[in-house]
């Protein structure tokens, strides 16, 4: 019994570890939906996000504004940031490269990334800043069944539900407004979306802020997580085989793949970790993707790659 | 006018066919050379600026070098063959790790079979170079996804070699022969009786074993292995109806790609670092090489140099230009802009020449075969 | 053409910097170099330390001009935590001023490592206050190497002391539990097999895990740590990892009363991320702990009053601003020794190798210094190479690092068979023939 409990919750935990990958996953499928960019930079964009939050709060606060108050303000200044980030990339880096070949736009990402981190820590300091939105404790759920119950997160629940409502809400604007529509021409065929008057420039530059703001949301969450710092660049390598596991151009996808690796990881790490040396699951997570892309090279839920002469 | 053509006629076959059809080219690049093997060594004994200190030797040069190596290694995986691989960093620390194996002795006891492995240390040259051939074994299997795999998906599939090997030099003690940090030191550098100790002397043997795999990758890239590359890398499928293997073509690049990229990362290890840790071949290794492929220009050998060169010069000219203008700005301040401005000069570079340096070169060439009457 | 000729402008631009002019340096100064992080992901941690050792250079020349009349001539280089940065700011500043680098200060056991053969043959000593290779206390095979303060074999000898000294004595080790959780890296995996030496002594369970650079996610870890319920978990960490890891404890509800982290494991950037949940977690301490002493007085009269600090005041006192304050001291202090040998002019590492190896700071000298409280008195000997191996144990009250314990020495009979099994094997790898100490004057 106390076995099976603990595995319960090394799943448990693993999915919703998963889940919060999944966030940072989500900002690249965007990208690469609508433009075939592979955007590197999605790390770094969530800094950024966060820097911008949570020096906003704490001047915010500082200056007697209430919690609520702030928290908006916050919000909309960081959301205010990440669309004039997004305006420049699109301005300068990615429009200029249209037509250029993924490799050349996935190098121009990282590129960006480089931009984005030093201006972030010029702008907003390099120091770690704590961020609270969220409850950080625990749950210990059925601990009459399980001695020493299930242990399970608040901020991986937070994270979880976050998650749900942001796939919903693009799974709406997808599918529902006129703007997802274009933004699905566009992501088919560029150059038809653009000869049946869809404003390309204007299309890029909505991916790319949907993406920062998904960036924001990630950063809210992992911000609490770990204090907002640099560190959470290094975000951007773990979502890397959640994105593939899913596919690069599915948003059921990433969440699927996260919870895939989360789980997948975390169950290796801790019953198969202690006999191999522990600290494997990084590379984990990446076999995993090897395993499932020699399965599927274009992922689960990614769409068939059809080669023509 | 100096950069003419007319009169240099080809009379047989093998002219037509040289490295350097040109003579101008064969001219520059003999100065080149004379200047990379009598004239820097030269400068370097009678400490004639700039070579006043060992810095520009021992912390430019030796490394720009190695990297150039494993650039060439990266850029005929990538560049030749078509295959993005963000896993070359791991492929130099096997290299590393191997030829460290190699040359402290292997020991490998089975004890389920009451018998054990055991190769005695081997010399530093030969061990460099098996080094280099086990990368190109593990490259091999690292490989075989790519048949299947394509494109970006490719690249993030080749990230599990990089962080299973991470995580197997820092995990697993026998690499290290069980040091207690997990950080292994070079042995001395004996080549067969002569003592590699000074920077001039690693400088040198850098510079030669550069120099050889540097002209034997440009042999192989346009002979028929070359070209089968290529054809992979323009269409794949398309190659393999006139009749290319691709198996055997994507292999190959693989196995050269990755013996080429392990013998640079022994030396990385052995020549340059002189003790290390598996974080000197991490991810960022594997990006920084990637960046110097494509920035000097996909499918270059000489891209490959110029990208090195760009891709490690750059920082550091970033960083002391402020310190020597006298520019009152923090470290920390200038390590940001570093940041930026590298950043934006890459972007800069892409937008400008998506095909890198190379393509520059060649270009400039163009124009200076018509200077100075470009009609 | 003019785009290849805007092309070609701006790499000449690039190019044109290649050529460095040496300002010319004035001859009565001391060059000292600065290997700092301020930028990755260790900047957290790196900056703080940096800035102490800025300023207290700053207040040698502002306040004494300089050491004994020489100024002290610094210039930083920012390696970012990464070997082959330091590798190559070491390369570009181990011969700037009149005489060359005083010494240098890595920060980072990575580079240590790969500078030790370097540093070595350039004759420049390093200093690794506190960090770096446990064996090169043996001055006899490393004579440029200098873990001044402790290594981490003392360290880990204090945890288990203070461990011991929890639980009422080293006989209640016995059948205990106890994990370390350390950056899996050469700095996390050094104090290893002293540990294992200690757990063989005393009868403790001993399980290592490891976290992966830079260590934002360990979950799996604090998962496992749940289940096995060691009586004390020890934190080798660096940067994020320390405070994730003070999270991760309280999200699977182990205390934090039983988690001790290394010295390099307790500042303020390591708890203060993680709030009200940091509260009780415990840390060594590398001698000195958090708050201000009298030289702090002086570093505000003299620097920050001029407008010369290197960051703003209210982080002056912080812990690894006082670790950077205390290290760049007893540099200082290395140099004023050789000056006292080789006259009071600029030194050459070589020079300020011997000071260090002599230097003698009583507690009179400490006081006048201004670090009264901070420092025990340090005597460092050809043979032993670290001076002192004293360490107490502080605890986090949620606002500031309270100091919980006396002082424990740790057991230099028990690590020094391994220092010597150690840097022995090291000698015979690289052909050193060993000093021999006794004929040392």
């Amino acid at each position: 019994m106390i076995a099976l409990g603990q595995f319960l919750e090394v799943l448990i935990g693993g999915l919703m570890s998963g889940v919060l990958y999944s966030l940072v996953a989500l900002g690249f499928v965007l990208i690469f939906k609508a433009s075939g960019v592979f955007n590197f930079a999605q790390g770094a964009m969530v800094l950024l996000a966060g820097l911008a939050l949570v020096r906003a709060l704490d001047l915010l606060v500082a200056n007697g504004f209430p919690l609520w108050v702030a928290i908006v303000l916050g919000i909309a200044f960081a959301a205010a940031i990440m669309a004039t980030t997004a305006w420049l990339i699109e301005r300068f880096v990615i429009g200029p490269l249209v037509n250029q070949d993924g490799l050349t736009l996935f190098m121009s990402t990282i590129g960006v990334t480089f931009v984005i981190e030093g201006a972030a820590e010029m702008i907003f300091g390099s120091d770690v800043y704590p961020l609270r939105l969220f409850p950080t404790d625990a749950w210990f759920v059925l601990e009459d069944v399980f001695p020493g119950g299930i242990l399970v997160n608040k901020l991986d629940v937070w994270g979880a539900l976050i998650a749900g409502i942001l796939v919903a809400g693009l799974a709406i604007f997808f599918q529902r407004t006129k703007t997802g529509r274009a933004l699905r021409a566009v992501a088919d065929d560029h150059l038809a979306a653009h000869s049946v008057g869809i404003p390309i420039g204007w299309i890029w530059f909505v991916v790319w802020l949907a993406a920062g703001l998904v960036a924001l949301v990630a950063a809210t969450v992992w911000g609490t997580k770990l204090g907002v710092q640099f560190s959470i660049t290094f975000l951007a390598l773990k979502a890397l085989p959640v994105l593939i596991i899913g596919g690069l151009t599915s948003i059921p996808g990433a969440i699927a793949g996260g919870l895939i690796v989360g789980a997948g990881e975390k169950i290796a790490e801790v019953y198969l970790g202690p006999s191999i040396g522990g600290g494997i699951e990084y590379w984990f997570a990446y076999v995993l993707a090897l395993a499932v892309l020699l399965v599927r090279p274009q992922g689960l839920f990614g769409e068939r790659i059809i080669e023509r002469v | 006018m100096l950069y003419r053509e007319a009169g240099q006629f080809k009379t047989t076959y093998a002219e037509d066919m040289a490295i350097f059809p040109i003579r101008q080219d064969r001219i520059a690049l003999a100065v080149l050379l004379g200047i990379a093997f009598i004239g820097v060594p030269l400068l370097a004994t009678f400490h004639i600026w700039p070579f006043g200190s060992d810095y520009l030797l021992w912390a430019i040069l030796l490394p720009f070098l190695i990297l150039a190596l494993a650039a060439i290694g990266t850029n005929i995986l990538v560049g030749y063959c078509g295959q993005i691989s963000l896993g070359s960093g791991a492929f130099m620390a096997i290299g590393a790790y191997s030829a460290y194996k190699l040359v402290t002795g292997v020991h490998i006891p089975l004890a389920w079979l009451s018998f054990a492995i055991s190769i005695p240390p081997l010399p530093v040259f030969a061990s460099i170079l098996l080094g280099g051939l086990i990368a190109a074994g593990v490259g091999i299997l690292f490989g075989i996804p790519s048949l299947r795999i394509k494109g970006l998906y490719l690249a993030v599939a080749t990230l599990a070699a990089q962080f299973f090997f991470d995580w197997a030099f820092l995990r697993i003690p026998w690499f290290t022969n069980y040091a207690p940090s997990g950080s292994v030191n070079a042995p001395e550098l004996n080549f067969f009786g002569l003592i590699v100790q000074s920077p001039i002397e690693r400088y040198l043997l850098c510079l030669l074993l550069v120099t050889l795999m540097a002209l034997l990758a440009k042999n192989l890239v346009r002979g028929n292995l070359g070209r089968q590359w290529m054809a992979i890398r323009d269409m794949d499928i398309a190659a393999e109806l006139i009749g290319i293997r691709p198996l055997y073509a994507k292999l190959t690049a693989f196995a050269v790609s990755s013996f080429i990229i392990g013998v640079a990362g022994a030396l990385w290890a052995f020549v340059y670092l002189g003790s290390w840790e598996p974080l000197a071949f991490s991810i960022d290794r594997s990006l920084q090489l990637l960046f110097m492929v494509i920035i000097g220009g996909l499918g270059s050998i000489m891209g490959s140099f110029v990208g090195a060169a760009f891709i490690l010069i750059v920082p550091i000219m970033l960083n002391l230009i402020p310190a020597e203008l006298g520019v009152p700005l923090s470290t920390e301040t200038i390590a940001h802009f570093e940041f930026i401005i590298f950043g934006s000069l890459i972007c800069y570079l892409l937008i400008k020449e998506p095909h890198g340096f190379a393509r520059l070169i060649s270009i400039g060439k163009e124009k200076l075969r018509l200077w100075p009457f470009p009609y | 053409m003019p785009r290849i000729a805007r092309n070609a402008l701006i790499l000449a631009a690039v190019v044109s910097g290649a050529v460095v002019s040496a300002p010319a340096a004035a001859q009565n100064e001391q060059f000292i170099p600065i290997l700092s992080y301020r930028t990755g992901p260790y900047a957290v941690n790196g900056a703080p330390y940096a800035n102490g050792v800025a300023d207290y250079y700053n207040l040698v020349n502002e306040r004494d001009g300089g050491i004994n009349g020489v100024k002290i001539l610094v210039e930083e280089c920012e390696t970012g935590y990464a070997t082959d940065k330091g590798v190559e700011c070491y390369e570009r500043l181990k011969s700037k001023g009149p005489t060359g680098a005083a010494f240098i200060n890595p920060l980072s056991t990575g580079i240590t490592f790969a500078l030790t053969e370097k540093t070595a043959t350039d004759k420049i000593p390093i200093i690794t206050m506190g960090y770096g290779r446990a064996d090169s206390k043996n001055g006899a095979v490393f004579p440029y190497n200098f873990p001044l303060l402790g290594t981490y074999w003392s360290a880990a000898d204090i945890a288990i002391q203070h461990v011991a000294k929890e639980l009422g004595g080293f006989d209640k080790l016995k059948g205990k539990k106890i994990s370390l959780l350390y950056h899996d890296s050469p700095y996390g995996k050094e104090p290893i097999p002293m540990l294992q030496v200690l757990a063989q002594k005393y009868g403790f369970e001993f399980t290592p895990t490891p976290v992966t650079h830079p260590g934002v996610e360990q979950k799996s870890q604090w998962l496992a740590i749940r289940q096995n319920r060691p009586d004390y978990v020890l934190v080798w960490g660096w940067g994020v990892m320390n405070s994730t890891a003070v999270k991760e404890a309280a999200a699977v509800a182990y205390p934090r009363e039983k988690m001790i982290g290394v010295w390099w494991s307790g500042a303020e950037p390591d708890v203060t991320p993680a709030g009200d949940q940091a509260i009780g977690y415990k840390s060594l301490m590398l001698q000195h702990g958090a708050g201000k002493f009298p030289v702090h007085a002086d570093i505000e009269k003299y620097v920050y009053a001029k407008g010369k600090g290197s960051t703003d005041s209210g982080k002056v006192g912080e812990v690894l601003y006082n670790r950077g304050v205390v290290n760049a001291m007893l540099g200082v202090e290395a140099i004023r020794k050789a000056q006292e040998k080789f006259g009071q002019k600029p030194l050459t590492g070589e020079q300020v190798r011997w000071g260090l190896e002599n230097l003698n700071l009583s507690e009179a000298r400490i006081k006048e210094l201004g670090f009264d409280g901070m420092l025990k008195p340090i005597k460092i000997s050809c043979s032993d190479h670290e001076g002192t191996r004293d360490g107490r144990v502080q605890q986090w009250d949620g606002k500031s690092w309270k100091i919980i314990s006396d002082w424990y020495t740790a057991d230099e009979p028990l690590i020094d068979p391994l220092v010597r099994d150690v840097s022995g094997k090291y000698a015979a790898d690289k052909k050193i023939q060993p000093r021999e100490c006794s004929k040392e004057s």
